[in-house]
């Protein structure tokens, strides 16, 4: 297997990404005309000089063929952007990638499906855009149609489909796809636990097929199940390479491992703006100490401090937190301090500590991403991944904490919260 | 279930692997089927891929024209009702009462002549300039060359006129108008106006990628644009001098070409050259600006 040629060949592959592209941020003409004409050197089409972020960088792997790889990573790591650049849908930026089998992608199941037109007529149009010929849908139709359990719903409308349906019928048709590299995002995540039985199943028969399938997912446990071999992603680099156990088992601690401070002072290297810049991020304990990990009745405080270079900007300072499975718990930003409501923070060096109060968060490792807006902006002006991390864990003694104790392997937040129970006297329910 | 769904993958998982391990490394090409990179910054669109995609363009100008009709109650009755109720609007208000001369054809059937490649191409253009932004959801999620968008808006109009133009040849024998051979010319100014709607179109489209505002221009721009080309008027309306600068519209030389071609009447070749000119110019301006600008639709929609 070793010596086998591959059939993915990435080097050095790079995505840039103007900050704000891709959130609906295309400008009005107006905007680009204004802007041309009081800089008409920069010209149209640069938009403006807006903040750029490498979705992707110096990314090389080969993959050979039959080979099933897992593409895992926290949000905004570059998965999904992997695999858009290697289906074509966006152009790299830098680098290059050569495929020597055909590619079918899947990012999504059910891709053009119609909600006006049948059953029928969209296992037509989904099988044409997923790029299959006529003649391979016409053979495979009765095939497919079998494998969605469909068939007397075949002549309606697929608006009248019940989402269950709707996903069997797509992904159906997605099955018989036949490429000989196939690109997965994600698409596991939907269905019953039946249907996805059915879905893992037809694709352990695609790879036994000999086709090679390379799979994004947030779902360590079927990557570790399904992928011989996975590719951990981490901002946009490649950060390991190898058997795809060993791979999810060091993602889980490293997604931990974190530094509770994050400082650049007003260096070079300190994100930031014209209008803005991160000095500094820290984690602090009670008494204003830095520390990595708290016991889960604790407050953390997150402190940020930064810079603000542009008189008058009415702004705001926000973060993003992430558990160790790489859910967002919680978004939050300084609009409710009533201080700083309305009221712009002249040019300075500024400090905003936010408080996440003790037997809230459930343990476990926690990072954070954040962000500097400016109030009147849609997104953030500096936004910094997973600036810094911590840890909440619940240990001590249990005579001191009560019954709150001990790992609650489900739910994002923990919280201790009022509860009354009351027995009631009569046999009225509602008296 | 849950359990049951990892047993079962980790058991396929590991079949997989083996039988690929046992695959003899055959059929793989010498040079890459593709190879993805960024694109030079002046290249046009490569004709070959669009024709090696030439079933899905089938499928989407399919699909554009069942979900038009499937959904009203008159279906493709629409499709006669609009040039026939708007031909009647004029022939009241301009052709009776103002008494616009229509150079010896009835004046219903002069501006019928004309509604056609009209209709057919301010339909085309504002469906195909709103194609790209409306069909975001396909653009986002896989490839195929993205012209085949436009080019499917423009593709499913065509249907229209054909219907259409049965009317045509219904009005002309209602008012005993032959044809005449200039009718083998008819095509000609068909493929003329198929080909403007597609330049216009798809510069439009990709240019409403960035700015939305294009969307909100075009149905003011094809207003006026419908006035400034002789559909309801003939162009021996206008003072002589005037005529060259006014045949510089690249509708003048196809709208009056249609005519002309339907009614046996001499063509203006100088005019019909400028139009052609133009599309070509037109064309080619959108097949590189277009492809320029494809490598961002994705990043931008």
């Amino acid at each position: 297997m070793g010596q086998m040629r591959p059939i993915i060949r990435v080097e050095g592959l790079g995505k840039r990404y103007q900050l704000g592209e891709g959130r609906k941020a295309y400008g009005t003409l107006r905007e680009a005309l204004a802007g041309a004409l009081s800089a008409p050197l920069r010209g149209l089409r640069r938009g403006g000089e807006g903040e750029t972020v490498w979705a992707l960088r110096d990314f090389s792997f080969e993959v050979r063929p039959g080979e099933i790889v897992g593409v895992i990573g926290r949000n905004g790591a570059g998965k999904s952007t992997l695999l858009k650049v290697l289906s074509r849908i966006t152009e790299p930026t830098e680098g290059r990638a050569q495929l020597y089998g055909r590619v079918g992608s899947l990012l999504e199941v059910g891709t053009g499906f119609h909600p006006e037109l049948s059953g029928r007529e969209n296992i037509y149009l989904n099988g044409s855009i997923l790029g299959m010929k006529r003649a391979e849908i016409e053979s495979k139709f009765d095939e497919i149609v079998a494998f969605s359990e469909i068939e007397r719903f075949l002549e309606t409308p697929v608006k009248r489909y019940s989402s269950g349906m709707y996903m069997r019928l797509a992904f159906a048709v997605a099955a018989h796809l036949e490429p000989e590299v196939l690109l997965v995002d994600e698409v596991l995540a939907v269905g019953d636990a039946a249907f996805q039985k059915k879905c893992l199943g037809k694709m352990g028969d695609v790879a036994r097929e000999g086709r090679t399938v390379l799979f994004v997912s947030h779902n360590l446990s079927s990557i570790a199940a399904l992928c011989g071999r996975a590719l951990y992603l981490k901002s946009g680099r490649l950060a390991e390479d190898g058997p795809a156990t060993k791979v999810v088992e060091s993602y889980m601690t490293k997604a931990t491992g974190g530094a509770p401070t994050a400082v650049w002072g007003d260096s070079e290297e300190a994100p930031g703006t014209s209008a803005m810049r991160l000095l500094g991020v820290r984690v602090l304990d009670a008494r204003g100490q830095v520390s990595g990990s708290f016991g889960m009745d604790e407050p953390v405080r997150i402190e940020v401090t930064y810079r603000v270079l542009q008189p008058g900007l009415e702004m705001n300072v926000g973060y993003h937190l992430y558990n160790g499975k790489g859910v967002l718990v919680f978004v939050s930003v300084d609009f409710h301090d009533a201080e700083w409501r309305d009221v712009p923070r002249e040019p300075g060096l500024y400090r905003t500590v936010c408080e996440i109060p003790g037997k809230f968060l459930n343990v476990g490792g926690y990072t954070l991403d954040v962000a500097l807006s400016r109030a009147a902006g849609q997104s953030a002006e500096v936004f910094f991944k997973e600036a810094v991390a911590f840890e909440l864990s619940d240990e001590g003694p249990s005579e001191v904490r009560g019954r709150f104790t001990g790992e609650w392997q489900i739910g994002a937040l923990r919280p201790e919260l009022p509860w009354r129970t009351t027995r009631l006297a009569g046999e009225g329910q509602w008296d | 279930m849950g359990m049951i769904t990892e047993n079962n993958a980790g058991t396929l998982a590991s079949t997989a692997i083996e039988t690929a391990a046992q695959r003899a490394p055959h059929s793989l090409p010498d040079e890459p089927l593709f190879t993805i990179q960024p694109s030079k910054s002046w290249a046009a669109i490569n004709l070959r891929i669009v024709w090696a995609y030439r079933e899905l363009l089938y499928f989407l100008t399919w699909r554009d024209v069942k979900v038009r009709y499937k959904q009203t109650a008159l279906g493709v009755a629409w499709v006669v009702m609009q040039p026939l109720l708007t031909t009647l609007v004029f022939a009241v208000f301009l052709g009776r009462v103002v008494q616009v001369p229509s150079e010896g054809v009835p004046y219903p059937l002069f501006v019928f002549a004309a509604m056609l490649p009209w209709i057919f191409f301010s339909g085309a253009v504002t469906s195909s300039s709103n194609s790209l932004v409306g069909n975001a959801h396909l653009i986002t999620k896989i490839y195929f060359p993205r012209v085949l968008i436009p080019l499917s808006a423009v593709a499913a109009r065509t249907l229209d006129f054909a219907v259409s133009f049965i009317v045509l040849i219904a009005l002309m024998a209602y008012y005993g108008v032959a044809p005449t051979w200039g009718l083998l010319l008819l095509p000609l100014f068909v493929a003329l106006v198929a080909l403007l709607a597609l330049g216009v179109g798809m510069a439009a489209s990709a240019l409403n990628v960035s700015y939305r505002d294009v969307g909100v221009i075009m149905p003011l721009l094809l207003q006026l644009w419908m006035f400034a080309s002789p559909v309801v008027y003939p162009v021996s309306l206008l003072p002589v001098g005037w005529r060259r600068l006014y045949s510089l519209n690249p509708l003048v030389g196809i709208i009056e070409g249609f005519r002309s071609s339907l009614f046996g009447r001499a063509f203006d070749w100088t005019a019909i050259a400028i139009s052609a000119a133009f599309t070509a110019a037109l064309l080619i301006y959108a097949a590189f600006s277009f492809r320029r600008m494809e490598a961002r639709f994705a990043d931008i929609v």
